[in-house]
């Protein structure tokens, strides 16, 4: 800061000062502006299909026959998701931060961010073209051995192209999510706390359960939903890989759909009432998520000014 | 002390325990007996992987618990698990560029980055199969979009981001606006995608009529994506400037505006392009928002504000989905596979370009 920038603050500093902090200002009001007005336009362009006769609706009995196996499948998904991300991410996240050799963690620590840099469209294409071809194989033997089991019920999809190839595809893709978060709530582990289990004789493991986890709990809890939220609203990979339809109990036939999937595949050529459909169930995945992130995001508050008394 | 009770006390030490090259040994038993078992179902990499990955599993821990005992076994099982996470969570990884690269490649040609898809029908693919031409017809158009569409939504994005991170920082205080702005951010990084460019969608079917598809609107709904993103790393970056530079400016009489914009704003620079680049590599790969925001064309619009527009993305997904000869869906899928390929290496490009960034432009600490 040379004397040039003093002088030639000398005239123009008062309202400069007023205009940028104007600015900042107008700035984050904006932020909270789109994200009020994100609702109420889709508020605003679903409305129709409150006020239309059940008969026009797809489906044919009205919006709430329409939304409610595509709200299921969503969760469905998401729900395959979660149960395989969040024990291999906490796995992940743990070799990370106490399991591989110190000079090269770092390293292993970008390489599962990579899984996070590629593009949703590019994993929805290698699980239409090379994940589901070999797991089809799979689902054939699932559906003779365990088909008993309703989930595994026959006949099993030729292509592979099932919720639970999606389910898998989602859980590669939020599994950096959940891994970055739970490394870094595992790196805040109190050194303390880690060395006195250790020198009171606890082997690695023991270490991990007893001064490692109960730490991160509410971390590893936020990490999931965060994940969730992302497996949730996630469009592409479903839109190509699940073979769609009516909503059934097998995971491994054709069928289900996701709300994102049925609004990508549909939307281009929508117009009028099916438009307004596809808004309204956009709307429903908005709340949805909402929900699920704000918790998240509460959780994880919380557990900030636990933290800072430590 | 004789060198005899040394060494009696090191074995002492070392009594129950494993050798170290016991868990080599364990492993290449469960590689064998992995092949045999795989062998009996159909022998294929998958299998002899699961099979050998259960014995090694239930053999080497079965192994600790004899000669180390329960507790041992436990903490060695841990171990296994958690490398073995680490292990699979790399195989989507590494199958997922080996497949882009070795599907991508062969259709990464001059023609490929530098035409369009306009005039390309069926008729063209089917002859260019029957004939064994190359495939025509390319990316140029969808490149054209992604660097448009992606530039727009930069350019709406970072002012707004910037500023509110500004804001939140340097005005903010504590109050219950901060707050709110802080955590709505928060919420607004995990908006669907999809739900955004609905949103852009609705927006503009309200003022300019429905249907309106343009590279603005898809623009619109990526920034909705970003600004959040944009707000969190600068948020960051203006975070860890220290104090004392701000007091010193305040000490010379300089006011507070200029203060951010002379000397806050370039200490943090180097952080915040860094973040700016991380955020633009997120959107650049999204598809969701462009197929409801901006159509899909097959040829060459430069204008953002009239006419459908292709990206990187939305091409490899109509080429899959809907192949542009559904008789002979080879041309397609070499094309969406070299865009997949385009579209990663700009992903990584824009990555590695932020590390340098960070690196590079970071304030010199020590003087």
């Amino acid at each position: 800061m040379s004397t040039t920038t003093l002088t030639e603050t000398r005239g123009a500093g008062q309202s400069g000062d007023k205009i940028f902090s104007g600015a900042t200002l107008a700035a984050g009001c904006l932020i909270l502006a789109v994200l009020f007005s994100v609702a109420m336009f889709l508020l605003v362009q679903a409305l129709p299909v409150a006020g239309a006769d059940p008969a026009e609706i797809t489906g044919g009995e009205g919006f709430s026959t329409y939304i409610f196996p595509i709200v299921i499948g969503t969760v469905v998904a998401a729900a395959i998701a979660l149960l395989i991300a969040t024990p291999l991410g906490i796995g992940v996240a743990l070799f990370i931060s106490h399991y591989a050799p110190r000079r090269l963690a770092q390293s292993f620590g970008y390489v599962i961010d990579l899984l996070a840099a590629i593009p949703s469209v590019v994993y929805g294409a290698w699980g239409y073209a090379v994940l589901a071809p070999e797991l089809a194989k799979g689902y054939a033997w699932l559906a003779e051995n365990l088909g008993w089991i309703p989930i595994f019920e026959g006949p099993a999809s030729q292509t592979g192209r099932t919720m639970l190839t999606a389910g898998i595809v989602l859980a590669v893709m939020v599994l950096p999510i959940i891994t970055s978060l739970s490394r870094e709530i595992f790196l805040q582990t109190p050194n303390l706390h880690e060395e006195a289990a250790l020198a009171m004789g606890a082997t690695r493991w023991e270490m991990i359960r007893m001064a490692v986890l109960p730490f991160a709990r509410p971390g590893i809890i936020s990490a999931a939903m965060l994940g969730l939220g992302r497996a949730l609203g996630e469009t592409m990979a479903v839109a190509l890989v699940l073979s769609g339809g009516a909503l059934t109990a097998s995971l491994i036939a054709s069928g289900n759909q996701t709300i994102a999937a049925e609004i990508a595949l549909n939307f281009p050529e929508a117009f009028g009432l099916r438009l307004s459909e596809l808004i309204a169930a956009g709307l429903v995945l908005f709340v949805i998520t909402l929900a699920v992130n704000m918790v998240a995001r509460w959780i994880i508050t919380r557990h900030k000014e636990f933290s800072g008394a430590n | 002390m004789t060198s005899a009770t040394l060494a009696r006390r090191q074995s002492h030490l070392t009594k129950g325990k494993l050798p170290s090259y016991a868990v080599w040994l364990v492993l290449g038993a469960a590689l064998v007996f992995g092949a045999a078992a795989a062998s009996l179902v159909g022998f294929s990499a998958v299998s002899w992987g699961l099979f050998s990955a259960l014995f090694f599993l239930l053999a080497a821990t079965a192994v600790t618990a004899v000669v180390e005992g329960g507790r041992k076994a436990t903490d060695s099982l841990a171990t296994y698990l958690v490398y073995g996470a680490f292990i699979v969570a790399l195989l989507p990884l590494l199958s997922v560029l080996w497949t882009v690269l070795e599907r991508g490649l062969p259709g990464l040609s001059y023609d490929f980055l530098f035409t369009s898809l306009n005039g390309v029908t069926g008729a063209v693919d089917n002859a260019s199969v029957a004939n064994g031409t190359p495939v025509l017809g390319g990316a140029y158009h969808a490149v054209v979009g992604t660097l448009q569409i992606t530039l727009w939504a930069t350019a709406i994005s970072v002012p707004i981001g910037l500023l509110a991170a500004v804001y939140l920082v340097e005005y903010g205080t504590g109050g219950p606006l901060t707050r709110a702005i802080t955590f709505f951010v928060d919420v607004m990084t995990g908006i669907p995608s999809i739900v955004a460019g609905l949103f852009a969608a609705a927006l503009f079917g309200l003022l300019f009529g429905p249907g309106t598809r343009t590279g603005f609107v898809a623009a619109v709904a990526l920034s909705v994506l970003m600004i959040p993103v944009v707000v969190r790393s600068t948020e960051e970056m203006l975070k860890i400037v220290p104090n004392e530079l701000r007091e010193a400016a305040y000490a010379l009489g300089v006011r507070k505006w200029r203060t951010i914009t002379k000397v806050v704003i370039p200490t943090a620079i180097s952080g915040i392009a860094s973040g700016v680049t991380l955020a633009i590599a997120r959107v650049i790969g999204e598809t969701a928002p462009i197929l409801v925001t901006a159509g899909f064309a097959s040829a060459i619009n430069w204008n953002v504000f009239s006419g459908w527009m292709s990206t990187l993305p939305t091409l490899i997904y109509y080429q899959i989905l809907t192949p542009t000869s559904p008789t002979n869906t080879d041309p397609s899928t070499q094309r969406a596979w070299a865009a997949a390929l385009l579209l990663i290496l700009m992903v990584m490009l824009l990555n590695l370009a932020a590390r340098l960034i960070a690196r590079m432009f970071a304030p010199k600490t020590s003087r």
